[in-house]
């Protein structure tokens, strides 16, 4: 091995955040130039003294938004007795994690799992779906000048202001006499625009795909359609992943809109499932199952809070494109 | 570059002239927007027109349907469940509003001034509730709120004090409140946090020089800044707050006598559409929220865009 490509490795994977242990200066080596950096400037207006009093305050709005998630991981883990005898911030005597992810996983023929997978359809599909159109619709009001190109964003932009709700009864009405109330398609349709999407597809477009590497592609006798896959869409691929990310957050937690079109049990998403859950509990006579709802809640975010930790460094982007334009 | 290699085998066609190759554009460019305009169209435009024609019409038990102009427009401005929940989501606006901009914009600036420990983890964790659906929020802090189980019953049965009960009618709109700010404030934060990092680091040197102290920069260059990202965050904001449904719907489980079936406009919407099979009135009273809702998110806009 020689000593270009070691220190190259761990100079990538050591974060760049790490100050050097002690304050000694460290040995002079190639590897710990970042710390030595770090360490010699003095602190200026852009190079501030971290400050204890700021983390604390900071520290409280981290409190307050972690402690309900705490509660919910803690609480998954009791019976309903450990519910109702136990301190609600720390453990009952005995853990039933794994018994309560089985009976919830099983309950009622499995229909959890049922829920998941119809999540999980309505996710792939929604998302995937809304994802394809704003990619090809935004670029498409980036770059090409087209008759009513300007209407078309006007139109769309104004229709974000319209309550969701408000459309609601109407696209309910229109979904029962084409047959499409209670089945998945009523959930899947109305998910695939993101007029947001749409947006920042636009913006991003703009800035990622230089107008004169399409126009050279266009000279070299490529096709629209083959320029748009080989040489814009691998440009617009962070945009893509944002607008991904946004899409699949919303067609997850989408409650509205299933509550709404869907009255069959079988094609529920996970988030009708674990209401009527509750509406069952709260019910007189009706099996109360308050720890199947709080161990349904927790695997309802486990794998969406995964994909939002894995992917989190996309979010930045998108919000940023969305905010800088004046 | 790739672009060499992607040359066609075929020899480039000749340049055609300029009126063809502009109505040659304008197809591909319908062909690329066409998919999202087409599905546009069928889930926006088509209930939007359809909620329009439904509102001037009237089912009545004896005669069937008949058109009455705008008449259901005037039952729904006279009616007091409407204005019950209008006004409510006002004042919810008025309050949560403002909270929750202002933590998230204090973290963010917090996040974005450099002087925290481990800032990453703070921006992370904080936005993370975004990811969690309105419905498990609701349940998470509904049971939390809960005497049996909750977190108030544990402080009262640890101290023998009797707390306020978070889902008394009194006190129900508030819960909610603090529902939808653990649930946005990390977004806006990150908004927030988005538009100050384009902010042009030398500013805040040449302010430093100038001998502005901390908050100087923060109220003289931070905030001008990122005005159009605060604009924007306000007027989501007060969109989310008409539209009020996800959690006082859930929650009305948890506190039947608390939430009311007019507590919010959109319920109100819900029961008389899902309930009452009044679909027609149940059209107009969305489409005047949609307004209402359209006149002030332009107003808000207007407002903040102009530069005084």
């Amino acid at each position: 091995m020689t000593s270009p490509t070691t220190t190259a490795a761990s100079a990538a994977s050591a974060p760049a955040a790490e100050p050097s242990a002690s304050g000694a200066a460290p040995t002079a080596s190639k590897r710990s130039k970042r710390s030595t950096r770090r360490k010699s400037i003095p602190h200026t207006p852009l190079n501030p003294r971290p400050s204890i009093p700021l983390t604390l305050v900071t520290g409280l709005v981290l409190v307050y938004t972690l402690l309900p998630l705490a509660w919910l991981v803690v609480n998954a883990t009791k019976d309903q007795n450990g519910l109702l005898d136990s301190f609600g911030l720390w453990f009952a005597e005995d853990v039933h994690l794994w018994d309560n992810i089985t009976r919830t996983l099983t309950y009622d023929d499995g229909v959890f799992v049922r829920w998941l997978l119809n999540t999980l359809l309505y996710v792939v599909a929604g998302a995937g779906g809304a994802t394809v159109l704003a990619v090809l619709g935004g670029y498409a009001l980036a770059k090409y000048e087209f008759p009513g190109r300007k209407a078309v964003f006007a139109v769309v932009i104004g229709a974000v202001a319209v309550p969701g709700t408000a459309l609601a009864v109407p696209t309910f009405l229109m979904f029962s006499t084409m047959g499409l109330t209670n089945t998945p398609w009523a959930v899947i349709v109305p998910s695939l625009i993101s007029p947001f999407g749409l947006y920042l597809m636009w913006v991003f477009a703009a800035e990622a795909v230089p107008t004169e590497l399409l126009e050279a592609a266009r000279i070299d006798g490529s096709g629209e359609l083959r320029t748009f896959f080989r040489i814009a869409l691998p440009l617009l691929m962070p945009g893509t992943v944002t607008v991904l990310l946004f899409s699949m957050v919303a067609t997850w937690n989408n409650y509205f809109l299933p509550l709404i079109m869907i009255k069959d049990p079988d094609w529920y998403p996970l988030t009708l499932g674990l209401n009527a859950w509750n509406a069952q509990a709260q019910t007189a006579g009706g099996e109360a199952v308050f720890d199947l709802i709080i161990t349904g809640s927790l695997l309802t975010i486990v794998p969406i809070v995964v994909v939002f930790l894995l992917l989190q460094r996309y979010w930045q982007s998108g919000l940023a494109a969305g905010s800088v334009k004046e | 570059m790739t672009l060499l290699s992607t040359r066609a085998t075929a020899a480039p066609p000749p340049r055609p002239r300029v009126r063809i190759r502009l109505r040659k554009e304008a197809l591909v460019g319908w062909g690329f927007a066409g998919p999202f305009v087409a599905v546009f169209g069928l889930v926006f435009l088509a209930p939007i027109g359809y909620a329009l024609y439904l509102s001037l019409f009237k089912d009545r038990l004896i005669g069937g349907t008949s058109f009455v102009g705008l008449d259901n427009y005037g039952e729904a401005l006279a009616d007091p469940r409407f204005w019950d929940g209008l006004i409510r989501v006002g004042l919810f606006l008025l309050v949560q509003v403002p909270i929750m901009l202002g933590i998230a914009l204090l973290v963010a600036l917090a996040v974005d001034s450099g002087r925290l420990y481990g800032r990453t983890f703070f921006r992370v964790s904080i936005f993370l509730p975004y990811a969690v659906p309105a419905v498990v929020a609701s349940l998470i802090w509904g049971f939390m709120y809960g005497t049996r189980f909750g977190l108030v019953g544990n402080i009262n049965d640890t101290f023998g004090v009797t707390l306020p009960d978070p889902l008394s009618p009194s006190l129900v709109l508030a819960s909610i409140g603090n529902i939808v700010t653990w649930e946005f404030v990390g977004y806006n934060m990150l908004i927030f946090y988005s538009a100050l990092k384009v902010v042009p680091r030398s500013l805040y040197e040449a302010a430093a020089i100038d001998g502005a102290g901390e908050w100087r920069v923060v109220t003289s260059v931070k905030l001008p800044a990122i005005r159009s990202a605060l604009v924007i965050a306000t007027i989501f904001s007060i969109i989310g707050s008409f539209q009020l449904f996800n959690e006082p719907s859930i929650l009305q489980k948890l506190a039947p006598n608390a939430i009311t079936s007019d507590f919010t406009p959109n319920l109100y919407t819900y029961s008389l559409s899902f309930s009452g099979q009044q679909h027609n009135y149940a059209a107009t009273v969305a489409i005047v929220m949609g307004v209402i809702t359209a006149i002030i998110a332009y107003a808000v806009q207007l407002r903040g865009m102009r530069k005084g």
